[in-house]
């Protein structure tokens, strides 16, 4: 699981606090990471796992939480020292030929525009609610949950990341 | 895209495959010549006032919320500072050389993910390349053990970092006099176990760099180029030091203009306000705004130092040096090789230190008289970035003003665009994406990170506006990223 997002930038910073709480509580064959942004040696790491979960925080879009399957692509959009999770993807298949599959939880956000290292209380509510999901379906190692989800949500990434 | 020509401005906003947010603003008369060319950054200042009313002891951690992608830079910039108010004039063995190995692996990182993943599009396919080919997942088609070596060369920085700061978010390594951990054996023979490789693929990347440069000395010699000041940090003697020294400044012809220790830059570097920028021009004060603008970054300090104190670098610096006779280097495009010669020097750097027992010391803080002032230049991988504040008798920060690189690259950039866009764009009958990319290819050379002066993060659409001599908008074209979602 990755988190990513600046914690210093108040709501921007739930994919991180998802993964703290992911890590926390250490469930065994889930190894959790969390970044201000995703980088091109994620491609490398998510190489190595069967199944990946990506966390940040949504602007917009449902609430608390969705849940989109991501899937690998060459997106032209490529264009900063930031990767998008598709893109992560992409390069894990073309540089390291590996194909996890891998979700998107976009946890809904209200406040970016300032520094700080604190959540509104609507998105600490989201946060929560998404560890309320994510974590009995780590536990249970239970794709077929999160697969689930996936489907009925709309729309799916990268619209939703 | 638009392709109209008559009497119009093209802006490209932002430059793809440069961080944070910018715009490029061409005008083009109804011949279709060059009036007028600018690069716009929106700049960010609300961190300055942020800061105001902390304790001085949380600034190093606090300055990273600034920026994803050189957070290491600021968080070691603002140490420095925070060591001046601590009166910590000389730090321990330990924690200076723990400090200097963060740095040199934000250095690799930063330098190994621009080279590979942002500028080895230009230089592998061309500056006019077909849009389908201009991005990394394109060199992963094609030269798949580059792609590799980028991803696996940065990786290896950030773990550098991740040992020496505590942690890739909010790293807090650094603090104010000295260190907060030591580097154990476990963690140093990780890292020497690897270290043979990334020598081999340092070594490979600079061959690269200078081979292009070489090669193609003919055509981008003049691409974007002018003579200007340049500036970067050296010790006392002259050689070049990413972390510590002082502050030298020299023309275009290797004249010295000056070697100043940090706390004097106020008296020597000043900050215009232009109308129609968001971001500051700073300037060299003997010189004024019009002949004082200077370059930072790995060309400028390649430029200002007399020597490196790692011998393959060394090498390469001299090398370097010999294309334009030992004077000064002007060429834009010239920045890649120089960022190279860096890379190696940080990989040489790695070894020297890695195998220097005092990263196992336990001596890491110092302190001494209390002082009111901290001012700090550090070397970050974009070029020199000053802290400096002031702290009144609570521990409260009560002033705070960041110069960061891209700042001090910020009427360079300018110059470079328009220089670009009289060359490449003027008086031509359809203006193409690959065209534009070289105005595009002349920013990149600068490797700018707009994050630290900018609101947004990681979102960079490309946006292109042509507008009438009346500044009506006849035409725009946006190619872009995902808007939702915050990264």
């Amino acid at each position: 699981m990755i988190g990513f997002g600046n914690p210093g930038r108040l709501d921007d910073g739930l994919g991180p606090a998802l993964a703290a709480r992911v890590e926390a509580a250490a469930i065994p064959g889930v190894t959790v990471d969390s970044d201000y942004q995703l980088q091109v040696e994620d491609a490398e790491a998510v190489s190595h796992h069967d199944v990946v979960v990506f966390a940040d925080a949504a602007i917009s879009g449902r609430e608390p939480f969705s849940v989109s399957e991501v899937v690998p692509s060459r997106g032209l959009s490529f264009s900063s020292h930031s990767v998008d999770p598709d893109e992560i993807l992409g390069l894990a298949r073309d540089l390291f030929h590996s194909a996890p599959r891998a979700f998107m939880l976009a946890i809904r956000g209200y406040d970016f525009d300032e520094f700080g290292e604190r959540l509104s209380p609507d998105a600490a509510d989201n946060l929560a609610a998404a560890e309320q999901f994510l974590l009995p379906i780590l536990i249970r190692s239970d794709l077929a949950a999160l697969a689930e989800r996936a489907q009925a949500a709309a729309p799916p990434f990268p619209n939703s990341a | 895209m638009t392709t109209q020509i008559g009497t119009q401005r093209i802006v490209i906003e932002p430059v793809t495959r440069v961080e944070g947010h910018g715009k490029v603003t061409i005008h083009l008369d109804e011949q279709g010549k060059v009036t007028q060319a600018r690069m716009h950054i929106v700049e960010f200042r609300g961190f300055e006032r942020f800061v105001q009313g902390r304790p001085y002891w949380e600034v190093p951690v606090l300055v990273q919320r600034l920026c994803g992608i050189c957070p290491v830079s600021h968080h070691l910039c603002a140490a420095k500072a925070m060591d001046v108010i601590v009166g910590a004039d000389r730090l321990t063995p330990t924690a200076e050389k723990m400090r200097r190995l963060m740095h040199y692996g934000q250095t690799y990182q930063s330098h190994a993910l621009h080279f590979f993943h942002l500028a080895s599009p230009d230089l592998l396919f061309g500056f006019g390349a077909d849009v389908g080919k201009r991005h990394v997942i394109a060199v992963a088609a094609a030269f798949p053990e580059l792609a590799v070596q980028g991803v696996m060369m940065r990786k290896y920085g950030q773990e550098i970092i991740k040992a020496t700061a505590g942690k890739k978010i909010h790293g807090t390594g650094a603090i104010p006099g000295g260190i907060n951990k030591n580097l154990s054996v476990a963690e140093r023979d990780g890292f020497l176990k690897d270290l043979d490789q990334q020598l081999a693929w340092a070594r490979g990347a600079l061959k690269i760099a200078k081979d292009y440069t070489v090669e193609n000395l003919a055509k981008i010699k003049d691409f974007g180029s002018f003579d200007s000041n340049h500036a970067g940090l050296v010790t006392a003697d002259g050689t070049m030091d990413l972390y510590d020294g002082n502050l030298r400044a020299i023309d275009a012809n290797g004249g010295r203009i000056f070697d100043m220790p940090p706390a004097k830059y106020i008296d020597h570097i000043a900050e215009e306000v232009r109308p129609w920028s968001y971001m500051k021009f700073p300037f060299i004060r003997s010189l004024g705004p019009e002949r004082g603008w200077y370059r930072v970054g790995p060309l400028a300090r390649i430029n200002v130092a007399e020597r490196i104190d790692t011998p393959e670098a060394e090498r390469a610096r001299q090398e370097f040096m010999s294309v334009t006779n030992g004077k000064p280097n002007n060429i834009t495009m010239a920045y890649h090789w120089a960022r190279m010669i860096e890379l190696l020097h940080a990989a040489e750097k790695f070894q020297e230190l890695l195998n220097d027992r005092d990263l196992q010391g336990t001596d890491l803080v110092v302190q001494g008289e209390r002082r009111e002032e901290g001012i700090a230049i550090i070397e970050a991988p974009r070029g020199s970035l000053f802290h400096h504040y002031r702290v009144n008798d609570r521990d409260e920060v009560v002033m705070a003003n960041l110069i960061v690189s891209t700042t001090s690259n910020n009427e360079p950039m300018n110059r470079a665009v328009q220089k670009v866009a009289e060359q490449h764009l003027q008086g031509v009958a359809e203006i193409t994406d690959g065209l534009l990319n070289h105005v595009e290819v002349a920013i990149r050379a600068y490797d700018p990170c707009l994050s630290c002066a900018t609101h947004a993060m990681g979102q960079m659409p490309l946006v292109v506006e042509l507008l009438d001599h009346e500044g009506k908008r006849v035409g725009r074209r946006c190619k872009g990223v995902a808007e939702s979602v915050a990264g």
